[in-house]
């Protein structure tokens, strides 16, 4: 029997971790409803002033994505840490950052991608329009790629850990700033009229740099948790 | 002279041992000295007044909890790589000190903002960066203690420090990357300094003595570490722990 090729084996990784999502739907329902009411709430408690929501509209949505991204990293690698599929992960003769790349892939299009979808209506609710609105939805497409590389790492790194849910967050949070000050960034410039772009430069740098490395780092965060 | 054998932490400690009151008696002399010239014989700035000195504590330990991270980072990679005990004991005795000067130079530049910036924080990039550092600190040790398997909690919290490292460069251009309220840097290794000799002698006086403090407190932490971590293999050889623990 010949052994499955390298993109044979990635496309298999990506394929059952999104049939593993589909099949427990309600879990991305609830990250995505913890969107929506994370950036509902914001509107209720600071007033609904229309010109305060449109400056403040960037930085909640954002932050508001980044708590999404941020609860459903647990998702990523701890049902298969639990059953044992991610030792057998480890045990295929691929190199692991590419598995990982995978894994994370298609755990950005089950929690960062319906966050990219749904952000155009949460802009209206906050009366963003026009070019602000496309440039949100831009640098979350750009963005939360960078966001699921990254808290990959955090989420391996923490794997079986009491308390992990916490502790991923203190040591995630702080690596996601530079992507929340860009993708904020590239909003609030773009109202400003002196055009978001080299926000999005350097996010899309981020994201670069993220899927270069983080995968590299996650692979030895993996094998440190099971060997 | 055969160094490696320092490696192994029961060599390493009666070294560390002996060297902990050169490095303390030399820090206690060159921040003695330092804060002397700082406070008393360099003049007044002629623009800040006498709030400017406290730079003489602020620089030197903002310089600090960059490079002791970076160091830390360093022994993590070590660690990592020569799979070395010594390297994760030098990285968990170095990360409380480091996460001190952070806040140090956190909480000397909100003392100096407030008269001169009339503000005790503002979020730019310098100072929102160097906050992210104390997290990262945090993370580092936190990450240690949820860990029960020592190799285990040892090579997660290396990674987590060497991932955090993206950020060093980020504090230090910081200032020139981005249009910051926080002034950019006086001292440079490439041109001449924009300030006085006499202050100069006395931030870098500070900045040695702050280096040595580092050293001593770090090397009688990892004493202790030590102690706690090869206890075991004390107690199976009664002999050697009033040996040990008798040698200063």
């Amino acid at each position: 029997m010949s052994q499955p090729g390298l993109w044979e084996t990635l496309r298999g990784i990506i394929w059952r971790d999104l049939l593993l999502a589909i099949r427990r739907r309600s879990d991305v329902a609830i990250s995505v409803l913890f969107l929506v009411i994370v950036a509902s709430l914001f509107p209720l408690g600071v007033g609904p002033e229309p010109a305060v929501l449109r400056t403040i509209a960037a930085g909640v949505l954002w932050v508001a994505a980044l708590l999404a991204c941020l609860l459903s990293l647990g998702r990523v690698f701890t049902a298969d840490y639990l059953d044992g599929v991610l030792e057998q992960m480890l045990l295929i003769a691929q190199p692991l950052p590419v598995l990982v790349a995978g894994k994370v892939f298609a755990h950005w299009v089950v929690s960062g991608l319906p966050v990219v979808l749904l952000s155009p209506l949460l802009g209206l609710q906050f009366g963003l329009e026009g070019e602000a609105l496309g440039m949100l939805v831009l640098s979350l497409l750009l963005g939360t790629p960078t966001l699921s590389m990254i808290g990959s790492i955090g989420a391996a790194l923490v794997l079986g850990v009491r308390g992990s849910g916490l502790l991923v967050a203190l040591l995630v949070l702080p690596l996601y700033v530079p992507v929340l000050i860009f993708g904020a960034g590239a909003v609030t410039s773009s109202m400003a009229g002196i055009g978001g772009e080299a926000n999005l430069s350097l996010l899309g740098a981020c994201l670069v740099l993220s899927v270069f490395f983080a995968p590299w780092a996650t692979a030895s965060a993996l094998r440190i948790a099971l060997e | 002279m055969n160094w490696s054998k320092y490696s192994a932490p029961l060599a390493f400690y009666p070294l560390a041992g002996r060297m902990i009151p050169w490095f303390g008696t030399v820090a206690a002399l060159a921040i003695a000295v330092g804060l002397y010239i700082g406070l008393l014989v360099a003049p007044t700035d002629f623009q800040q007044g006498e709030a400017y000195r406290i730079i003489f504590v602020h620089v030197p330990a903002a310089w600090m909890s960059m490079f002791l991270y970076v160091v830390m980072a360093v022994w993590a990679a070590v660690g990592l790589g020569l799979n070395a005990r010594l390297s994760f004991m030098m990285t968990q005795a170095i990360a409380p000190t480091g996460a001190m000067f952070t806040f140090l130079a956190l909480l000397t530049g909100a003392m100096w903002g407030k008269p001169t910036w009339g503000a005790w924080w503002v979020w730019d990039a310098r100072l929102t960066s160097e906050l992210i550092l104390l997290f990262q600190y945090a993370g580092v040790m936190l990450l240690r203690t949820s860990i029960d398997d020592q190799r285990r909690a040892d090579r997660a919290s290396g990674v987590c420090a060497l991932v955090g490292v993206v950020n060093i460069p980020i504090i230090y251009f910081s200032v020139q990357w981005w249009n910051t309220l926080h002034q950019g840097a006086s001292v440079s290794m490439t041109a001449a300094p924009k300030m006085a000799t006499i202050m100069l002698t006395g931030m870098l006086l500070m900045t040695f003595g702050f280096w040595m403090y580092s050293l001593a407190v770090i090397l009688s932490r990892a004493r202790c570490v030590i102690l706690e971590r090869e206890s075991l293999q004390l107690w199976s050889k009664p002999s050697s722990v009033p040996e040990v623990a008798g040698v200063r």
